[in-house]
């Protein structure tokens, strides 16, 4: 199964990044295979939306999870859509987080914010 | 003479320097371009004579024509749209209106509908037409609904724009059409930092402008040495007056009820008269 790691650096020894939508890059795991990429995240430099032109980012990925410290609404949305599970990151490194992930020690996310921009909301 | 009435900093008194300088004219329309919190209408009380919503436009997608090219997905600056399995997500409060992903979609998958997000009301208090904005809770942008405002601004007439706090997007809006801006500031250091803001803007968008000074004490007023050192005209100073506070609470207007309010605001019509003659 492939799971997404927001990340500071382009190490799976690097911090975990708090920042969903505005994370310099996306470490892409393979817990079958045990193999990883970075993705430069695209949404870094957006006017505004950067949650959901990330989740979008994920999507395509095909990524079936992802390991965070938070979500916004409308990224959570798209997330949702594809089916793709969100998960409460631990403080630490992605290793210590797929470790985590690996042995059922995280939790589903469950507090999904509204947005930083008060525009959150999505579709009404 | 179209006169935007702003100050950096909410609170300085604004609405009340709007709502007296309209009744002060013999004849002039109030504009309140507050649209996040218009209250202008608390103390001018207008007959409402129309209720006109606002709406802009956003996108509505046909995926029974849309090839999956992501044309429009691409192009959003603000990322309103993202493309999951079959379903496009349209994200309406980050959509900032522009159109563009209807003219790129290659198949005409992309239409408009109109979104509403507030109302324009218009009436009118006595001598005064009343035009006023509101944005709906929760919207992002109360730019189209000044838009919408100023491209109802009768011809001809003596207007008073009671513009938004701040220096951003929706001031911007408000001062656009004016012929004059009136600053409004209060003998705090907040205030004065909140007028240099809007002393930068107006400047910036080569408008002539003076200041009022409101809630003077007999003591320092760091507004008044921020104008002097900066050679700014000061058009009048209102005094600090707790009659005044109590007026203002239960919604009356100072230049309707004290002759000496009346001659102020007169003055100072009079003096922005001549001070926007270029």
């Amino acid at each position: 199964m492939k799971v997404v790691v927001p990340v500071e650096a382009k190490s799976l020894d690097a911090p975990i990044c708090p920042s969903f939508g505005r994370t310099p890059i996306f470490a892409l795991i393979d817990t079958d295979s045990g193999t990883h990429k970075f993705l430069d995240n695209e949404a870094v430099t957006s006017h505004g939306g950067a949650g959901i032109k990330a989740a979008q980012m994920i999507v395509d990925s095909e990524a079936a999870a992802i390991v965070t410290c938070r979500c916004g609404e409308n990224a959570a949305q798209v997330l949702n859509a594809a089916g793709v599970k969100m998960y409460k990151a631990l403080n630490g490194s992605v290793n210590e987080n797929i470790a985590a992930f690996i042995n059922g020690k995280l939790p589903l996310l469950t507090d999904i914010h509204p947005g930083f921009h008060n525009h959150g909301g999505g579709n009404k | 003479m179209r006169i935007a009435v702003l100050s950096g900093k909410g609170g300085t008194g604004k609405t009340f320097v709007s709502v007296n300088l309209s009744c002060a004219a013999e004849h002039s329309v109030y504009v309140d371009c507050d649209v996040e919190e218009p209250n202008g209408c608390l103390f001018l009380k207008p007959e409402i004579s129309a209720r006109v919503p606002v709406t802009v436009p956003v996108p509505e997608v046909d995926m029974s024509k849309c090839i999956r090219c992501r044309k429009c997905v691409d192009f959003c600056k603000y990322n309103a749209l993202a493309l999951v399995k079959d379903k496009m997500l349209v994200f309406c409060e980050v959509c900032h209106s522009c159109g563009g992903c209807s003219l790129f979609c290659p198949v005409k998958a992309i239409t408009e509908k109109e979104r509403a997000i507030g109302t324009i009301e218009e009436g009118k208090s006595g001598n005064v037409k009343v035009l006023s904005g509101c944005l709906n809770t929760g919207e992002a942008s109360g730019v189209p609904i000044i838009k919408g405002l100023m491209n109802r601004l009768p011809k001809d007439s003596d207007i008073v724009i009671d513009c938004p706090p701040g220096s951003a997007c929706t001031v911007m809006e408000s001062i656009r059409e004016a012929d004059y801006c009136l600053l409004v500031a209060e003998p705090t250091l907040f205030g004065v930092h909140n007028l240099s803001m809007v002393y930068d803007l107006v400047r910036l968008f080569d408008k002539p402008f003076g200041v009022v000074l409101n809630k003077c004490l007999p003591e320092e007023n760091p507004a008044e040495e921020f104008c002097i050192e900066h050679r700014i005209k000061i058009l009048s100073k209102i005094p600090y007056d707790e009659g005044l506070g109590r007026l203002n609470s239960k919604g009356h207007i100072a230049v309707r009820e004290y002759k000496q309010y009346r001659e102020l605001f007169e003055e100072l019509l009079t003096a922005i008269n001549k001070e926007a003659v270029w």
